[in-house]
């Protein structure tokens, strides 16, 4: 055999599956719970973008269409 | 009133106010992350390669270095969920129940882990993945809870609504964590009775012991992280229509 120090550490004693399999999950959902955040902010501003881009003057421009003058009426 | 008091009360004010918090949390996220993930490292590869080996249980006790702070900040943050729930039920405080929804998603993953990491350990120390024992089945019904307090939030359309029901379910769902915690000395369950004690010595050795609250520690922190990480994400999107919130957007 000749196992060495390092492959006997992964053995675990032969409980290498249940130990390195717990802390895998265990690291992968540390990981997703960490990301989660950073992804919700960027999807939350991301949707704030959106509703924001009709009052961009590109936009405005290709839409050949005046801004209404304070006071006005115009649509909700 | 002393000073403390004082501050206390301030500070309680203005948690209140979603803007002084996104504005005051960004440095938090970050060295709450870095320091949790830190010791996360250093706990789980102390656990790992430096603890001994339990002279029952083999190496496969080495789970417990993740089992156990997983299970433990699963009932936490749930207990912090029911504290929100009465802050935002008695004081009508929006960011108590933004809170709830930045926090139910963690806690629930946390849950899950903690099953699964159980249902792991279980197979080479029980012979067997699951029981339906006190423990187990009390721990299940945290996770239903978890998923109940992010279905109902869907469920109901308007979000004061929604607010309010989510509150009353997290107060009630309290009453499953002292099941949880006592079930082990209440019930004969093959779950292990809790080896570390409020006032008492440990049942476990220093040297498995430090590696275990290396790891706590590191949960503790990298997660109360990402809640408040999760919940500036929910300031954002609850707040979309303020000036101040576009005028963010804007300048990014």
């Amino acid at each position: 055999m000749g196992a060495g120090p390092v492959t006997e550490w992964l053995a675990m004693g032969g409980h290498g599956v249940y130990v390195w399999s717990a802390y895998g999950l265990s690291a992968a959902a540390l990981a997703g719970m960490g990301v989660w955040p950073w992804l919700a902010l960027r999807r939350a501003r991301q949707r704030i973008t959106d509703t924001l881009a009709p009052n961009d003057p590109v936009a405005d421009a290709s839409n050949d269409r005046k801004q209404p003058e304070p006071g006005q009426g115009g649509a909700a | 009133m002393g000073k403390a008091m004082e501050w206390l009360r301030r500070t309680f004010h203005r948690m209140g106010s979603p803007r002084w918090f996104f504005a005051g949390s960004r440095g938090w996220v970050l060295g709450l992350y870095l320091v949790g993930a830190a010791l996360i490292v250093v706990g789980s590869v102390w656990g790992l390669g430096f603890a001994p080996t339990d002279r029952l249980q083999g190496d496969s006790y080495r789970i417990l270095y993740v089992h156990v702070p997983a299970a433990h900040l699963a009932e936490a943050v749930y207990v912090a969920i029911a504290i929100a729930g009465v802050v935002h039920l008695v004081w009508r405080m929006k960011m108590a129940d933004l809170a709830i929804a930045a926090a139910a998603p963690v806690g629930m993953t946390l849950t899950a882990a903690a099953l699964a990491t159980g249902y792991i350990w279980g197979i080479p120390t029980w012979g067997t993945g699951w029981v339906w024992d006190a423990r187990t089945t009390s721990m299940l019904v945290l996770l239903f809870l978890y998923f109940g307090l992010i279905a109902l939030r869907q469920a109901v359309p308007r979000p004061e609504r929604a607010a309010l029901a989510v509150s009353v379910l997290a107060i009630v769902g309290v009453v499953n964590i002292p099941v949880i915690k006592y079930s082990v000395d209440w019930f004969t369950t093959l779950h292990q009775p809790a080896s570390i004690r409020l006032g008492e010595r440990p049942s476990i050795d220093p040297s498995m012991l430090w590696p275990l609250a290396v790891n706590a520690l590191g949960y503790y922190l990298f997660l109360v992280g990402v809640v408040v990480a999760a919940l500036r994400a929910k300031i954002i999107e609850r707040e979309s229509k303020a000036d101040w919130v576009r005028s963010w957007v804007q300048a990014r």
